[in-house]
This record gives C-alpha cells, structure tokens and sequence, in this order.
C-alpha cells in the first residue's frame, strides 16, 4: 500500500510523519450535484422526482409464504403502500397480487424490481392510468332511515346485503373515487364498521396484464384442449 | 460464479446413492452438488441429518457456537466459489446462525443453511426449541424452504444449492422438519437445479453496450468502479485486460480488495470512508465511471449528493434491482461482469483519450501517500503490524478480519494483488468475523496461508472457535491487535461525541496469549517493535493455529477517514480536519 516515500535500512522502517496532503479546504471541488435519490442534477434547478400513486400487479406461485415475503419486503424497505390485494387466479398454481403504492418514480421501480427478485414471483408489471381497476367496500350504518339509505346505496348502484331494526349493510363496488364518495355519503346516517378490500385491478382491452400471461393463457388452453376418452 | 453446480457423475459401481430415508436424501443431495467440507453444530431436531452424516465422505466441521458455522461457511463459500454448508438445530440453533445468514446476505455470498424444525405435527403449537425459522430468515436469504415431503426434500436441498451460487449469490435456508428428514424414501435426489422462474441476464443488451462503449470513448476523466461482484463472478482476468488495454485508472470498494492488483500503476487502490485520499479524489472528480458488481453502499458514497457529481455513471450488475437504487445510471447493463466486460472490449473502438486525468491520478497518489509515523521508542502502530505480516507471508495468501479499526488498517495496509484473498464482513459489519472465517478459508484452500486480523473486542465475540481450530489442526496465525477498546467506538466518540467514551473502553479484556495457550494454540505477546517481526515468523513457523496479541498504541485512528454521509472528496486526514 505505502508509496515509495519508505526507505528500507536491513528490514527496518525509517518512518517520516504519517498522512499528508492538502486539507479539504485546499482541494478542488467537483461542479456538479446530485439529488437525495441519487440522480444527477442541474445546479441550478434542485428537483427531485415528486411521488405518484400507481398500481403494480404480480403474478406469483400460489404456495403458502408468498404474500408475506411480498407484504414483508414492502415493509423492510419502507415503502409507501396503500393496499394489498391477493387471491388465485384461473390457474390454480398462481396467485395475483395487486399493490398499490405512491412513490416517486426511482422508487416504482425499486418496487417492481425487488418483487421481481422474490423467487416464487413469476412477473410483475406496472398498469397504466387506463387499467380497470375496483374496490369492494362493506359499510354497515344504523338502520332509522332505511329509506333515505336506500336511496343512497341506489345512487352507487350498491346492494342491501342486511337490514334489521338496528342497522343496514350495504355494499358498494367501484373505482376508489367512487368508494370514498360513498363512504362521505353514508356518514350522515352514522357508520358503525366499514371494510374494504383495496383495489384489484388488469390490464385494459386486450392487453394482458403482465407480459408472461399470454403464454399461459395458451399453455393452459391447450390442455382443456386435450380430447379425453369420455368421446 | 460458475453456471454449473452439477457434481461431475463418476463411473463407480456405487454412483448411485440409495437412500432410505429423507434425511439420506439430504446428505445425497449435498455430495450430488459436490460437497466436500460442511461445518455445524448438533442438536435435537437436526439429529436424523447427522446421522445420515455418519455414513458420508463429507467431511464435518463440528463448531463451537452456530454463529461460527454460518461464518466458516460463508467464508468457505467465498475462497472456494461454490455455496459453503451450515447445519443447526431448531430453535436457538437457528437463531444463532442469523448473524451469519444475515452477513452472507449483505455480502451476497454463496451459502445454504440446512436447520433442523421441530415435527410437523407440532409446528405452530410454541413447542420446545421451535422457532419459525422461514419467517425469521426471510429478509436475510435469497429464498428459503419449509421442508413438507421425505420424498422430495432432497430435491428441495439441491434447488437451493444450486439457487445459492447462481445469478447473484446469496445465502439459502431449507428448515427440515424432524418427521421429514425422519420418514422413509427411496427416491434418491435428482440433479441440483434452479427453479424455472429464476433466470438470470447473463448478456446485457446491444443498445446497453453501444451506450457505454461510446460514453467510454468521448471521457476524458474515466473510472472503473470495481466491486464485489468482479470477484464473485470471476471477472478479475477480464478487468486486468480492459484496464490495461483501455489504461483507465481501477478504483475498488471494500469487498473487492484483491479484483485488481494493488501494486499496478492504474490500481487507486479502496474509496469511500477509510478509502485512500487518492480513490476518493478519483471518484470524485471522474466524469465517466464504470461500476461493475457494485451496490453503491453508503460507505462507499458518502451523501449520494455530493457522490461522483460530475460523472456519468455505467453501472454492470447481474441483478436489475442494483440499476439505480441507491446512485442513478445513465447506462444499465444488465448481466455477467465477466461477459459484459466482454462485450465491452469488443464495442470499444478506441480508448478514451485521458493522459491528463491518469497523470492527475498519478499526483494524487503523491500528495496523499499511505503512510503513518512509528518513532521506535513511542508505542507499537498497527499498521506496522500489518506491513510486517504482509512482508512474511507469500503473495496468495489469504487474510481475513473481524470488524473495527483492526480490519480497516488490514484494507489500508496489506497489499491485495489476488481475487479471494481477501475475506472480511463488508455489508453487516459483524464483529467476531475473523477467526471462524479464517477457519472456513483454511479448509477451503489448506494449501495457503491464512492470516486472521482480529481486535480485542471483536475477537472475544468468537474466539471459542479457537478449540475447533486446534482439533482440526489449522495452520492459521491470529493478529489481534488489542488496544483495551471498541476502538472504532473510540474513535467516533472522539470525533463526534466530546470524548465521551461510553462502554467502548475494554480494560477488562484477557491476555489472549494465555486464552490461546488455554485453548491448545501458540500464544504470543508483543508491546515493542523490535519483537515484531522475530515474533510473526515464530507464529508463521508454528504448525498449527497460533495468536499473537499485540498492544497497540490505544490512540491509533483510521484516517483518512470520510465521516458519515459526507463528501468523499474532502476526506479529514485527520481529527481535526473533520
């Protein structure tokens, strides 16, 4: 490591007077900058990258753990998370996770690429603001005036799923503009519980959600296909 | 790392390994991979393995404490290249590996983990020396494996074998079950094998190289950021020859001490925050830096704002999610660092033209030389020490470190020429590292020196594993170069702290001479210069592990030394530079 700046007498150091060089205040200093997320950056303008609310889904190997490893590794690496949805898909091997997360742009992708990582996931992509997405919301309220409730959950298109003396469960499905707007509607009668499921969401049109699914699709279609000897 | 992880199929009457029962089908698995050494420690659950063991060519590691299997193995990992093997039991057996999963995991090192898991049947119920070993490990592996299935359990060992060593290496952990491993098969393991949702980027894409071959050529102020992953993908031939035929100054993180030789006119030799004054420069004023198997980590980048501002960034790494996490490429290569140099040197139409910067490089490496004061008649500097042990030992030799002041004057000072030579904590910073490593590495190539830096207080952490080293004969020589202190602690309270020096101070550690000497091994005590050198050769001469406990001056500091989250650039060369 040391330069040429030891003499060697017969295997014995002759040491001079350790670290040297100029002070830090002497040195020259880059121009040039970046920001928190470690992007390069224009002086003069110090902008960093605001969050954005978007939707992520994976297609993971339906197999006990999973949802915990995608759930943990969101929390370990502090994420911003609004909502997880999972349930299996037509192919009982695989399962969809739908996360909806708000973070700026390095960090979308951080999301996508760790979940990517994650051995049991087979592929993740990112929905575009097109995609169809829905929220199922349960709101139980007190029943005294089942008609003025009535003709709220008409007006969101919900379905009464109880009604007794004391209180009134409706159900609402839509975007979560819708469900929020629903919720605010409800408060007048007095909400006594609320559930909801978070958003699950796909692709629009015949897009197809992730880019391993088409694949799949085919995969599976061609053993229903398979003739049987029922014939 | 190597593709293959299939052991080579001999052509004996007995190549087919009949089993009975799933814990067989473990022991197969593992000798069907190739393993010849495995460390661990004995316990309840993981019984049925070890009897399966008995029965086996492979050669068992008994250690003192879980911790120092999971290190020994992980080192054994990164001096051999393929996955090194830890066995526990259930309960507290498994939750002492943690460290050392977790250390592998930072340092994505090849390792597979096989812990014993109380009975099916009573998982769940809080049963004696149960823990929920999967959930625990999650965040420190790859992936891990809850055995259900004698018959398949072997399979399950060698996916994560074969899991562990390829792609980007990371530790892996199969929990096995005591009815699993218990209950009966005849299925023998097939061959060791990925799952077929892993699939990793070997060759990174045309436009990827196009972009960096052009943004190389036009650079005037060029880097090559070499990490860790140089070594783990066996890239160091390859960077040797980019470097030297593209002349571009080589800069290297900690864990890859030893990808480029430090005595090579281009080599700047370690940045970041005891990095040397002339690295740090290099980084920091480059406008074109190309970081092959790096993970940009704190240590090395200081605050990310004042981190290379000027430079375009090329970043090479065989894992997508590195591309931007922490620094943010302007090119991402996504690949093999072996073959993306590869691909490179083939795009590359000419060198970029940097006869100014390599001259800069150059003068920098004048005005901020390596080097301390050590007046003979004041008291005995560390990095003495390690010069001394550099001079007396051959060129291939391997050192490995705890962590603290000790381990940074080991970067600082030794010489690094050879790829896995160097093996240290990096990424978790785990006190106790050195000596069961130093034992991992001695098994791995017994045919090299194995020199182990060691300080007081990290040396404590682990030093039982001296009795395993003595049983198993190892020619290692301990440093522990003992200042009475945490001395990296020490050093931060005097700088940022007013000297206030809270639990950092070991007035009460023993003499590790007589605590070697205890333990079967050579001990030695040095305080004066002048018994340096006579000593180390005594120690290196000396068949077997021996220690030798040298007292530092206690007011030694790592300098030059960039504090947390500054600027690399203005590195303090001392404490009242910060």
């Amino acid at each position: 490591m040391s330069q040429e700046t030891e003499t060697e007498i017969e295997g014995e150091y002759e040491r001079t007077n350790g670290l040297r060089g100029p002070p830090p205040e002497a040195r020259p200093r880059p121009s040039g900058r970046r920001n928190s997320q470690g992007t390069r950056i224009d002086p003069e303008v110090e902008a960093e990258r605001h969050p954005r609310r978007t939707v992520i889904s994976a297609l993971v190997k339906n197999e006990p753990g999973v949802l915990a490893r995608a759930s943990g590794l969101v929390s370990r690496r502090q994420f911003n998370i609004e909502s997880l949805t999972v349930g299996e898909t037509t192919n009982p091997e695989t399962s969809r996770i739908t996360l909806v997360i708000e973070e700026p742009e390095p960090g979308i992708r951080q999301v996508e690429k760790q979940l990517e990582k994650l051995v049991p996931v087979i592929s993740v992509q990112e929905l575009g603001r097109d995609a169809v997405r829905r929220e199922l919301v349960i709101v139980k309220v007190h029943g005294s005036d089942p008609d003025k409730v009535h003709a709220v959950t008409e007006m969101y298109d919900g379905t009464t799923l109880d009604a007794g003396p004391q209180t009134i469960t409706v159900e609402i499905t839509g975007d979560e503009q819708k469900i929020d707007d629903a919720i605010d509607a409800f408060q007048q009668f007095g909400i006594r519980e609320l559930s909801r499921t978070g958003q699950t969401a796909m692709a629009r049109g015949d897009e197809w959600t992730t880019d391993v699914e088409e694949e799949r699709y085919e995969r599976m279609h061609e053993r229903w296909q398979t003739p049987t000897n029922n014939d | 790392m190597s593709e293959r992880v299939t052991a080579p199929v001999e052509e004996t009457d007995d190549a087919e390994r009949t089993v009975e029962t799933g814990a067989e089908s473990v022991i197969a698995a593992l000798e069907g991979a190739g393993v010849e050494t495995c460390f661990g420690v004995q316990g309840g659950a993981i019984m049925p393995v070890y009897d399966a063991l008995y029965d086996s060519d492979i050669h068992h590691v008994t250690m003192a404490h879980e911790q120092g299997a999971a290190h020994a193995a992980d080192a054994y990992g990164i001096v051999s290249g393929e996955p090194g093997v830890c066995f526990a039991t259930s309960g507290p057996g498994a939750t002492n590996l943690v460290t050392g999963i977790a250390d592998a995991s930072m340092d994505s090192d090849p390792m597979i983990a096989l812990t014993g898991q109380v009975p099916t049947a009573f998982v769940g119920n809080d049963a004696f020396q149960e823990t929920d070993t999967t959930g625990i490990t999650a965040p420190i592996t790859k992936t891990n494996y809850f055995a259900t299935d004698s018959d398949t359990v072997g399979d399950t060992v060698g996916e994560a074998f074969a899991l562990s060593g390829t792609g980007r290496p990371g530790p892996t952990v199969v929990d096995l079950p005591k009815d699993v491993t218990n209950g009966a098969t005849d299925r023998a393991p097939g061959e060791a094998r990925t799952p077929d949702t892993y699939d990793p980027q070997m060759e990174a894409d045309d436009e990827a190289i196009e972009a960096a071959a052009r943004t190389l050529e036009a650079a005037e102020k060029p880097v090559i950021l070499a990490g860790g992953g140089v070594i783990k993908g066996d890239a160091t031939e390859q960077l040797r020859a980019f470097a030297t035929e593209y002349e571009i100054p080589v800069v290297t993180t900690m864990p890859a001490l030893g990808s480029f030789p430090e005595d090579h006119e281009l080599a700047m030799e370690m940045a970041g925050m005891h990095g040397t004054g002339y690295a740090n420069m290099a980084i920091t004023h480059c406008d074109t830096m190309l970081a092959v198997g790096c993970r940009f980590d704190d240590r090395l980048t200081g605050g990310v704002e004042t981190f290379a501002p000027d430079a375009q960034i090329l970043h090479v790494d065989i894992d997508p999610a590195e591309i931007s996490k922490n620094i943010t490429a302007d090119v991402a290569a996504i690949g093999d660092a072996a073959t993306v140099l590869e691909q490179l040197d083939a795009e590359l139409q000419h060198a970029p033209d940097a006869r100014e910067w390599r001259e800069q490089c150059q003068t920098w490496k004048e005005e901020y030389p390596m080097d301390y004061a050590a007046p003979e008649d004041e008291l005995l500097r560390p990095e003495f020490v390690v010069e001394t042990m550099d001079e007396a030992t051959p060129d291939e030799t391997i050192v490995t470190t705890g962590v603290g002041q000790h381990q940074m004057w080991a970067c600082q000072y030794w010489t690094y020429r050879h790829p896995r030579t160097w093996v240290s904590s990096h990424g978790l910073g785990t006190m106790g590292y050195g000596l069961p490593s130093a034992i991992g590495a001695k098994l791995a190539a017994p045919d090299r020196d194995v020199v182990c830096f060691e300080g007081d207080g990290s040396f404590l952490m682990t030093c039982q594993e001296l009795a395993v080293a003595v049983h198993e004969n190892l020619d290692i020589t301990v440093a522990v170069l003992n200042n009475s202190s945490v001395g990296m602690v020490r050093q931060w309270q005097d700088a940022f702290f007013e000297g206030r020096h809270s639990a950092s101070q070991y007035p009460w550690v023993p003499a590790f001479d007589k605590l070697a000497e205890a333990f079967g091994a050579c001990g030695f005590s040095v305080t004066e210069y002048n018994e340096v050198a006579e000593t180390v050769e005594a120690a290196l001469e000396y068949d077997g592990p021996s220690v030798i406990d040298f007292h530092i001056d206690p007011e030694s500091n790592v300098y030059p030394m960039v504090p947390s989250g500054g600027d690399n650039g203005q590195f303090a060369l001392s404490e009242d530079q910060l």
